[in-house]
């Protein structure tokens, strides 16, 4: 495996594995914290999957950064090419535009798109699962084409309705809760992504395969009341 | 009132939450960790009243709620200066207090820092969610049904450890303990140290300059997610959208407009923004002790004498762990 290893701060360190989104650095990834949960260090305290990076957080009181370089270094070096990778294709319905989708045509301006044009390229693409974090249960996906792509906002707004679809970037992905943020909101989806009360409480998990189904307002309400 | 009440909060006051150290293991599943900013105030209070250090105490912030005992207690109050008094007479901090039944427990202006710890001895009781019972409350989970301490909250307090009891029997006589814990001042005014970000040599020369030599002001968009600040604005080198990769307690990001906002406890567990520097853990309780209106410098420091000095910070606390229990012995 090919990485770089960088500090962040005095409580954690990076792996870097590329630069890019890509699918085989993130089947790389999925290595690494396979062994991580199968053998997590005594000196880790959790570790954090993104796009082409892991970042361990570990205790300085019990290893210096040094060491934990080394340390790591080894872990990552031992790790045994093995293929596994879950395809589990997971349908999320998505209410484009209007209240439910205020920065749509935003995104249709930059790109010199209709709303419609970029509601059917974002409804189209064929996504996977990289990461869940920025909040919880909060899904980065991957697979968006760059004709829809947008910068994100200049200043992030303090409130966005969970449920809400965004773009940043060549990025798109989901609102799992209430929460700030600074992404392009295209849409809305009916779906709880965050659970507490239930056993897994995040609804996605890195590795998910995921298709948006565009849904009417009507049956976006629909699928509000089937669920209380 | 309940059986099993133990505390009624009689007023709210402005932010108070049940807060542990905080709940690790699932930031995989984009959990954020919450838990208290000022862990060394936190875990002082806890040492104070014979609690382990990752029991649940109450983090005051700025103005106080008004509380009162139905059960005689242990209590200890760290951190920031938030005027605590007992039946309107002044209460001493760093220090193990006996509060008797029925005894109504105050805060009034803020004289010093911005958060105050109330530790109980057992600790405050709340349902643990994914292991803590740190409240996280954007995401409405944790602590008191995932929100702030409201008027007529009922709060019960956890299990009695033996340490817990000697502490009891010996303040019984005294009430207020005759020593009080002789606590490092360790709140920095002002001054927090940092080491480099990823993406510190991507910033402008210039910009690179102005952190560290121009002030920066706290702004009232900051809360326990993080710390929005006002100063000269910073910028890249070249624009470049940036992947999404995680972020910890005390990293620095600089938004688009130039301005930047310091990640705390109630952060989010990953971050698209470049990061220009990373605060050092030896100077958390200092920054979570800042409010809105506080300037901040910055000042470099290797990732070596961090550690070295959170090592000494740690042992200074083993001490006064073991010290407090000698006392009580």
């Amino acid at each position: 495996m090919n990485f770089q290893l960088y500090p962040m701060g005095d409580h954690a360190l990076l792996l870097e594995f590329g630069k890019v989104i890509d699918s085989e650095i993130h089947q790389q990834i999925q290595k690494v914290t396979n062994v991580l949960d199968h053998s997590p260090p005594s000196w880790m305290i959790e570790y954090i999957p993104a796009f082409t990076t892991v970042t361990i957080i570990y205790k300085p009181t019990e290893i210096l950064y040094k060491d934990a370089c080394l340390e790591l270094n080894k872990i990552v070096l031992n790790i045994e090419e093995h293929n596994e990778i879950n395809q589990h294709i997971v349908p999320i319905p998505v209410c484009y535009g209007d209240e439910f989708g205020p920065d749509l045509e935003f995104v249709a301006d930059v790109n010199n798109l209709t709303k419609e044009e970029v509601m059917n390229i974002h409804a189209n693409g064929n996504y996977l699962v990289y990461m869940i974090g920025f909040s919880p249960g909060f899904p980065y996906i991957g697979g968006m084409s760059e004709r829809i792509a947008a910068p994100r906002k200049k200043s992030p707004r303090l409130n966005i309705a969970a449920g809400s679809v965004g773009i940043a970037g060549k990025q798109t992905g989901i609102y799992s809760i209430d929460s700030p943020g600074g992404w392009q909101i295209i849409g809305r989806t009916p779906l709880r992504l965050f659970q507490i009360d239930k056993q897994k409480p995040a609804f996605l998990k890195a590795g998910d395969k995921i298709k948006f189904i565009p849904i009417s307002r009507d049956e976006y309400h629909e699928w509000v009341n089937g669920q209380c | 009132m309940g059986e099993w009440t133990m505390l009624t909060v009689l007023k709210r006051g402005f932010f108070t939450t049940v807060q542990d150290q905080g709940r690790y293991g699932y930031q995989k599943d984009g959990v954020v960790v919450s838990g208290v900013l000022d862990d060394y105030a936190h875990r002082i209070a806890n040492y104070l009243v014979g609690n382990c250090e990752n029991s649940p105490t109450l983090e005051i912030t700025l103005n106080g709620p008004q509380l009162q005992f139905h059960i005689d207690a242990i209590i200890a109050i760290c951190g920031g200066n938030l005027s605590p008094s007992i039946n309107g007479r002044p209460l001493p901090m760093w220090k193990s207090i006996l509060i008797k039944k029925d005894t109504v427990i105050s805060f009034g202006k803020c004289l010093a820092g911005a958060r105050s710890y109330l530790a109980v001895s057992g600790g405050f009781h709340v349902p643990k969610v994914m292991k803590s019972a740190s409240t996280y409350v954007r995401g409405k989970f944790g602590g008191v049904d995932g929100r702030t301490l409201q008027l007529n909250d009922k709060l019960t307090f956890g299990p009695i450890r033996k340490l817990n009891k000697r502490i009891f029997e010996k303040l019984t006589e005294s009430t207020v303990a005759n020593w009080s814990v002789p606590y490092q001042c360790i709140y920095s005014n002002k001054l927090i140290r940092v080491m480099k970000g990823r993406q510190y040599e991507k910033f402008t020369d210039i910009s690179r300059t102005n952190f560290f030599k121009s002030p920066y002001t706290i702004t009232t968009e900051s809360d326990r997610m993080g710390y929005r600040l006002k100063g000269i604005p910073l910028a890249l080198q070249r624009d470049e959208e940036m992947l999404s990769e995680a972020v910890t307690f005390g990293t620095i990001q600089i938004t688009t407009d130039g301005q930047p906002i310091i990640l705390l406890a109630d952060r989010q567990t990953t971050g698209g923004y470049p990061k220009i520097a990373q605060v050092a853990s030896v100077d958390f309780p200092s920054l979570a002790q800042m409010k809105p209106g506080d300037r901040i410098d910055f000042e470099f420091i290797t990732i070596e004498k961090a550690q070295q000095l959170l090592r000494q910070r740690e042992r200074y606390l083993q001490l006064m762990k073991t010290g407090i229990c000698l006392k009580y012995s």
